[in-house]
């Protein structure tokens, strides 16, 4: 019953997505004020409809109703509550739902939040979100209702894949489709401003926080994810470079070159037409990632089942979508004249080099990832592009753009001068050969990693440098300078704590991809294995039973020239309804880098066991530099010119932007 | 010069239209094609070379004359390792010649060095580092089992590890059954 009453309610939000999508449209056209009106309470209502089905799911999964085909595949009366919760997007129908959840709670947001919009703007945006939802709506009811019956109703499910009962899985999937949906937004109202033909910096500054916001989201979904493969999947690393991977970093790298665009756009009026373009790329690229995680055209060792029908339908919509706008963009595209000039050495330019390394970069990891695809289209053989193409390209496309970034806010508006800016960040670059001096002393001469420690320093303090100038540190009096501090308005903050956080985040992926020590051994209970200045004392296995599963926990003791530090228990584990073992790691995390143990198979009959210790420098910092980017992108999305002084859809030039020089 | 600017608007366009001919390519690859048709077709003409620290691999024509099952496997496949217990008990038993297809290595050593620490239940073992001749078999993912007649015929595919269940319930009787065929098909001819 709840499920028939879940289902009615996503196919009359199928009907009202319809209404939505067309009816304000045509107002809009006409600029008929009635016909527009129908778009806020039709997204209002079309968020209700989905919430109500979403809860429809979620009651099924809680009180495992086994009369639903996606609950049985999915669930199990033994499993801890949670991953029941979390059991209903673990799946893909369930996930779909919850795309279609999101994206049409962004929608309701902006019929309830935007009324300081332009009435043609917001009915456009609107009647485009619903066209992207009507889409998803079709793609769910016909080849992917989460609500199917199944008959007879078994007695018992099959469990969610345990990889999947993870904590951190649980909360990663809500956190990247916030941010792949939360694009559409900018998509919307990019294929709006191109059905006007108006982009201003009123505009602008509309797009942005929901760019600022998905971008968020995505940073931190992808951390998440990596976060999981760092601690569930057992081999210690972090990062795999696996299709579905890149498929959440490419929209990421758009969104980035998107998020810094829209900045000329909304303070210079500038780069008007690539920042639509840019707006349409990244969300393409998210449904891109949905295309190739969904379809099973790449393979991943994340893939759902194969399914065609489904990889036909989400081609059909990629078409849809992104052909559509992107010949809309060809036809309307050259009329958004820009006539503001700059220097390329100017803020502009600096921004401008960001997007160009960042789209290039973009553009780089779809074809490493693309590439098999394609190899094997033209007759090759079936081959994968791993991790040393990656490092190849990515890595040395970087480096130009994380040395420039120490520079660029430093720059000014319009037209600048390089020299008195390199002469501030001297201490940078003293910092940088400094501390590459010092780690190739300590840790030798490996270039990747002399390299990510001279950019990451160069990057932190020239990025501390550029705060210190804004507040004129040293220049005027202490107490001047913290007046100045509290007076530097959230946008800048951001910047410089994501800037900063970035800094982190390469100094953490150069120390645990460089610099880890690992040690697979086989040990008898007792013996010990020394690493990296732990000793590791394997104190032998205990037989376990959890709520669904079986394990073989065995017990480390790590001390330090002979004072104990910690004591680990990874874990062994057999999901007992799947079959399915699985590696629980071991971790113990400081500063300097973390502990990490797995316990493997048992060798031989005397109770000797293959074990892996692993110690991985600076993982804390990646975890820590990815929540600075978070929090800069929140503290940027809270600054007052979001939030008070309404849009005005004037062509206000910028008043004094440059002289305040705000991000 | 500014017609030419006109043009530049569609080059995102074009660019997309010929990723779509690769995706629409894709879908008609691995979707529907592969993994149900191979059903009583003949095996794919192949020959497998032998893995590192062996001489012999196998051929096509080595799985004619007797039921064999042909097991697609990998020492990065966890599946594997835990299927394989079972394929090792079915090696003590002598009930079915295995044969084995090492699938996709990242290190020519590392299968034989699988194999070696945890025994080789496999009557021949062949290499296949590039996937062909996963790709012709049509495997989705490893482990995955074939039974093959003495004809050289695929008569069933299993996805995922054996265990005793599924050898009892499915492919236990169904190689039993093409024993019996193969027994008559001598007495007739």
């Amino acid at each position: 019953m709840i499920a028939e009453a879940g289902h009615y309610a996503l196919t009359l939000a199928l009907f009202i997505a319809i209404v939505q999508a067309t009816v304000p449209l045509i107002g809009a056209h006409k600029n008929d004020s009635f016909w527009m009106s129908f778009a806020q309470p039709a997204a209002i209502l079309q968020f209700l409809l989905v919430a109500f089905a979403f809860g429809c799911l979620t009651i099924a999964f809680v009180t495992s109703d086994f009369s639903l085909a996606v609950v049985v595949h999915n669930s199990h009366t033994a499993k801890p509550l949670i991953f029941k919760i979390s059991g209903v997007w673990g799946n893909h129908e369930g996930s779909m739902l919850l795309w279609v959840l999101i994206l049409s709670l962004f929608g309701a947001l902006v019929a309830l939040f935007g009324n300081n919009l332009p009435p043609g703007l917001r009915s456009r945006a609107l009647a485009v979100q619903a066209m992207i939802a009507v889409g998803f709506y079709l793609f769910m009811l016909l080849t992917s209702n989460p609500f199917e019956r199944i008959i007879p109703p078994p007695a018992n499910g099959q469990d969610l894949n345990p990889l999947l009962q993870d904590f951190g899985l649980a909360i990663h999937p809500p956190m990247l489709y916030l941010g792949y949906v939360g694009f559409s937004m900018a998509f919307s109202f990019a294929i709006a401003a191109l059905i006007e033909g108006r982009v201003d910096a009123a505009w602008a500054r509309w797009v942005r926080p929901w760019t600022l916001l998905a971008w968020c989201f995505l940073s931190g979904g992808i951390a998440l994810g990596s976060w999981w493969a760092y601690y569930e999947l057992g081999w210690g690393g972090f990062w795999f470079w696996d299709p579905v991977e890149n498929a959440s970093f490419i929209p990421w790298l758009s969104g980035t070159a998107l998020l810094h665009s829209s900045i000329v756009v909304e303070k210079r009026d500038a780069l008007k037409g690539w920042t639509i373009f840019l707006a349409i790329v990244t969300f393409s690229l998210s449904l891109l990632g949905t295309f190739l995680v969904r379809s099973g055209v790449l393979t991943s060792v994340h893939s759902f089942a194969t399914d065609p029908s489904r990889g036909v339908f989400i081609l059909a919509l990629l078409v849809i979508v992104t052909g559509g706008s992107l010949a809309l963009f060809a036809w309307r595209g050259p009329g958004l004249k820009s006539d503001v000039l700059f220097q390329p050495i100017s803020r502009e330019g600096g921004l401008l080099f960001n997007n160009l390394v960042m789209t290039t970069a973009a553009a780089t990891v779809l074809l490493g990832t693309l590439y098999p695809l394609m190899l094997e289209a033209m007759g090759g053989g079936k081959v994968s592009v791993g991790a040393p193409f990656f490092n190849a390209t990515f890595v040395p496309l970087m480096v130009p753009m994380l040395i420039a970034m120490a520079a660029g806010p430093m720059l000014t508006w319009k037209r600048s001068d390089l020299k008195p800016v390199l002469n501030r960040l001297w201490i940078a670059f003293i910092a940088a050969i400094v501390l590459v001096l010092v780690v190739w002393q300590i840790q030798g001469g490996a270039v990747f990693g002399l390299i990510g420690t001279g950019i990451a320093t160069w990057l932190f303090v020239g990025t501390m440098v550029q705060l210190g100038e804004r507040i004129h540190l040293f220049r005027v009096p202490l107490g001047d300078s913290l007046r100045r501090l509290g007076r530097t308005p959230r946008a800048a903050w951001g910047m410089t704590l994501a800037h900063a956080g970035l800094a982190i985040t390469i100094a953490g992926i150069t120390g645990a991809g460089v610099w880890k020590v690992e040690s697979i051994q086989s040990l008898m209970p007792g013996q010990s294995v020394s690493l990296s200045g732990f000793d590791f004392k394997f104190q032998g296995v205990k037989q376990i039973q959890g709520p669904n599963y079986q394990a073989t926990r065995a017990t480390f003791t790590v001390t330090q020239d002979g004072k104990a530090v910690v004591t680990l228990h990874p874990e062994k584990r057999l999901y007992v309804v799947q079959n399915q073992p699985t590696t629980e790691a071991a971790i113990h995390s400081t500063i300097w880098g973390d502990l990490y143990a797995v316990i493997g198979d048992p060798e031989g009959t005397k109770g000797a066991y293959v074990t892996r210790l692993y110690f991985n420098p600076l993982v804390v910092w990646m975890w820590i530099g990815v929540m600075m980017m978070m929090l800069g992108a929140a503290m940027s999305l809270s600054d007052r010119r979001y939030r008070i002084g309404a849009p005005k859809r004037t062509r206000q030039r910028i008043e004094g932007a440059a002289a305040t020089s705000l991000k | 010069m500014k017609s030419m600017n006109r043009t530049l608007f569609y080059v995102p366009l074009a660019i997309f239209l010929v990723m779509v001919v690769y995706f629409a390519f894709g879908l008609t690859r691995d979707a529907r094609v592969l993994p149900s048709v191979l059903i009583n077709k003949p095996v794919p003409p192949l020959v497998l070379k032998p893995i590192e620290g062996s001489v012999r691999g196998f051929s096509t024509d080595d799985l004619k004359n007797q039921v064999t099952l042909v097991n697609v496997f990998g020492s990065w496949c966890i599946a594997c390792k835990v299927e394989h217990p079972f394929l090792m008990e079915l090696k003590k038993s002598n009930v079915v010649p295995i044969y084995g297809i090492d699938w996709r290595e990242v290190n020519r050593k590392d299968g034989p060095a699988w194999l070696k620490r945890f025994g080789d239940p496999y009557t021949r073992i062949g290499d296949d580092p590039k996937s062909k001749a996963a790709i012709a078999f049509g495997v989705t993912g490893a482990p995955e089992t074939f039974i093959v007649d003495h004809r050289g015929i695929i008569r069933y595919k299993h996805t995922g590890p054996l265990n005793y269940e599924i050898w009892r319930s499915t492919i236990g009787p169904i190689v039993d059954q093409l024993r019996r065929d193969q027994v008559k098909a001598k007495g007739t001819s």
